[in-house]
């Protein structure tokens, strides 16, 4: 029989509340779980238009959080690592997107890459469009996922300290040798669960995809976009597609949560 | 002079110099906050003086207006720590510094390998670190700091962390390894710098309170840190029967340096204060070393008291014993008693 320890001090009412917590994440579940109807499930689920809406968040997100990777992880690097004037500034901005209702953030995308944003007419004069297309999806994706990145690989980067990286230099390596050989293998477990949950927030972007790149069926109409118009014109598909997505999430999960792989 | 290093840090209050010839190994020894670490920090560019300069073969490497970047010093860095790359084999963390300077892996892995065997670790080679004992870890970082073939190498109280049932063998190692090298060692721990070091290099309060050659430092101290650490016990006389033959009958066994001596050489054998345990009568069945002497002086120390005894042909040992066994002992001068000493507690080597 295992042995169970008993933590001290922790009064009885309060499983109370924190069961009234779990079930109001969990119910919501249940309750979606029993509308689903399981003899028509996996024909709603494998339809063209669900199909290509599915393909496309998978395609966007996958660029996203790439694009997170190339610019949240150089981000992280320098909060982490340097010291300069204004940086808790520049720290708190860079997660404004995390606070900020999605919705927003469109609006601020399309007032500077849209056509008469602030870098609309020099975009025009390269013949480059980005508001309403795909890669208005994966701005907006990557707008919103970026800080999800940065604050997990930030954490990773100071817990882990810079006592290795200073041994790797005392020995003999370059600054580049030193990140790629030292740091990143020592931060890998923050990296890879930072660009899971980047993934995660880019595949269920609502808000600043639907103000900046709308919703155009094959171009811009990503999952969750689908299921907010099939709600209202077909329930049972949008119930169906929607159980995909939590699938999908509890996947993300699992991959991710914190404290996982320690060396 | 190979390194050349003054640095002054008003913000750690830290104004210090420090020469260190080719070959040759520095002890740096002083109380905890003293600026030891900050002086290492100062040699391997990972801190930068408000002023002071630090010259390694006549080449500026700080200054005011230069700075060579950690990597291209050539001064390598062991901390108390192993802080071996977990990630990597015992091997891979070894070949690291050769492959940064650009030698080809399997040359490299070919290095690593005849470092480990020269540390006396070369059966943990494909072991991960989390594997490694804290003694082994180390052992392994010191394979790694040589390999990366530095110019200077940086110890930063390299036993701190480790087990005392440890050290003396990781000592006779580093006595070893470190025996041509140019080195600066930090530490806390006086028998380090006396089986180590050519000179000591005393610091307090931020600023060298006392140089010179190690034995003259210890045996004359001019600071009370120096004088309060250096209160060891050494017993002078032969190697014979694998134990120091010394004066009136007195044999001290104990754990000897690498090369081992041989019957005839002239040995010291030394051991703290600390380390004694004093008896009315000689203690019955132990095999610990025991010696008899007459108590000459008591002193309080810290929360001990200090015994100061004679041996009869009058060489001055001392014991560190509770105020409460004093008591029990019911010590004064004048009395005769017994000195015991666990083998395992006495450093010996040759003089």
């Amino acid at each position: 029989m295992a042995t169970r320890q008993r933590q001290v001090g922790l009064p009885a009412w309060i499983f109370v509340p924190a069961a009234l917590g779990a079930a109001l994440v969990l119910l919501p579940l249940v309750g979606m779980g029993s509308r689903v109807e399981w003899g028509s499930f996996f024909e709603l689920v494998t339809s063209d238009s669900a199909l290509t809406a599915l393909s496309l968040s998978l395609r966007t997100s996958l660029v996203a959080t790439v694009l997170c990777l190339l610019l949240g992880v150089p981000m992280a690097l320098v909060l982490a690592r340097t010291s300069f004037r204004g940086q808790g500034l520049v720290r708190s901005l860079v997660l404004l997107p995390l606070v900020l209702p999605p919705v927003v953030g469109g609006i601020a995308l399309l007032y500077t890459f849209g056509r008469r944003g602030l870098l609309g007419s020099e975009l025009d004069a390269l013949g480059i469009q980005i508001a309403f297309s795909t890669a208005a999806v994966v701005l907006a994706q990557t707008f919103v996922s970026l800080p999800f990145l940065v604050v997990s690989l930030e954490g990773a980067l100071r817990s882990a300290g810079a006592r290795y990286e200073e041994v790797a230099a005392s020995l003999g390596a370059r600054p580049t040798t030193v990140f790629r050989r030292v740091t990143l293998p020592l931060v890998l477990p923050g990296l890879v669960s930072g660009a899971v949950l980047s993934f995660a927030r880019a595949l269920g972007e609502f808000g600043a995809t639907i103000t900046f790149a709308g919703s155009l069926e094959g171009t811009t109409r990503t999952l969750p976009l689908f299921i907010y118009n099939l709600r209202v014109v077909d329930p049972d598909a949008a119930v169906a597609m929607s159980l995909v997505l939590v699938v999908v999430a509890v996947l993300v999960i699992a991959f991710a949560r914190p404290g996982r792989s320690t060396w | 002079m190979t390194l050349e290093l003054t640095a002054q840090v008003t913000e750690r209050d830290v104004d210090v110099a420090l020469d260190v010839a080719d070959g040759e190994t520095v002890a740096v020894l002083g109380p905890n906050g003293a600026g030891k670490s900050t002086l290492l920090a100062v040699a391997a560019g990972l801190l930068r003086p408000d002023s002071g300069r630090v010259v390694l073969d006549g080449v500026e490497l700080t200054s005011a207006d230069v700075w060579v970047a950690p990597h291209a010093r050539r001064i390598a860095l062991l901390a108390q720590d192993p802080l071996l790359f977990p990630h990597l084999s015992a091997l891979e963390n070894v070949a690291f510094g050769p492959r940064s300077r650009g030698i080809h892996r399997r040359t490299a892995r070919e290095q690593a390998r005849a470092w480990l065997e020269d540390v006396g670790v070369a059966e943990l080679a494909d072991r991960r670190p989390g594997q490694l004992s804290g003694g082994q870890a180390q052992r392994v970082a010191v394979a790694r700091a040589l390999a990366a073939d530095p110019r200077v190498l940086l110890l930063d109280e390299p036993m701190a962390a480790l087990d005392v049932a440890v050290r003396p063998a990781l000592r006779q190692t580093l006595r070893r390894v470190l025996a041509d090298r140019t080195v600066v060692l930090v530490t806390h721990d006086v028998l380090d710098a006396l089986l180590l070091a050519d000179r000591v290099v005393v610091v307090d309060g931020g600023r060298v309170v006392e140089a010179g050659p190690t034995t003259d430092v210890l045996t004359r101290p001019r600071s009370p840190f120096t004088a309060r650490i250096a209160g060891l016990n050494m017993v002078r006389g032969t190697w014979r029967d694998g134990a120091v033959d010394g004066p009136h009958g007195i044999a001290v066994k104990g754990l000897t340096t690498d090369p081992a001596p041989a019957t005839g050489d002239s040995v010291v054998a030394v051991f703290r204060p600390s380390a004694v345990s004093v008896f009315r009568e000689p203690p019955g069945g132990s095999p610990r070393n025991t010696i008899t002497t007459t108590v000459s002086d008591l002193e309080p120390f810290g929360d001990q008291v200090r015994v100061r005894a004679a041996t009869p042909d009058g060489q001055s040992l001392a014991a560190d014993v509770t105020t409460l066994a004093a008591a029990e002992l019911d010590l004064a001068p004048g009395l005769e008693v017994v000195f015991s000493i666990k083998a395992t507690e006495v450093s010996i080597y040759r003089t």
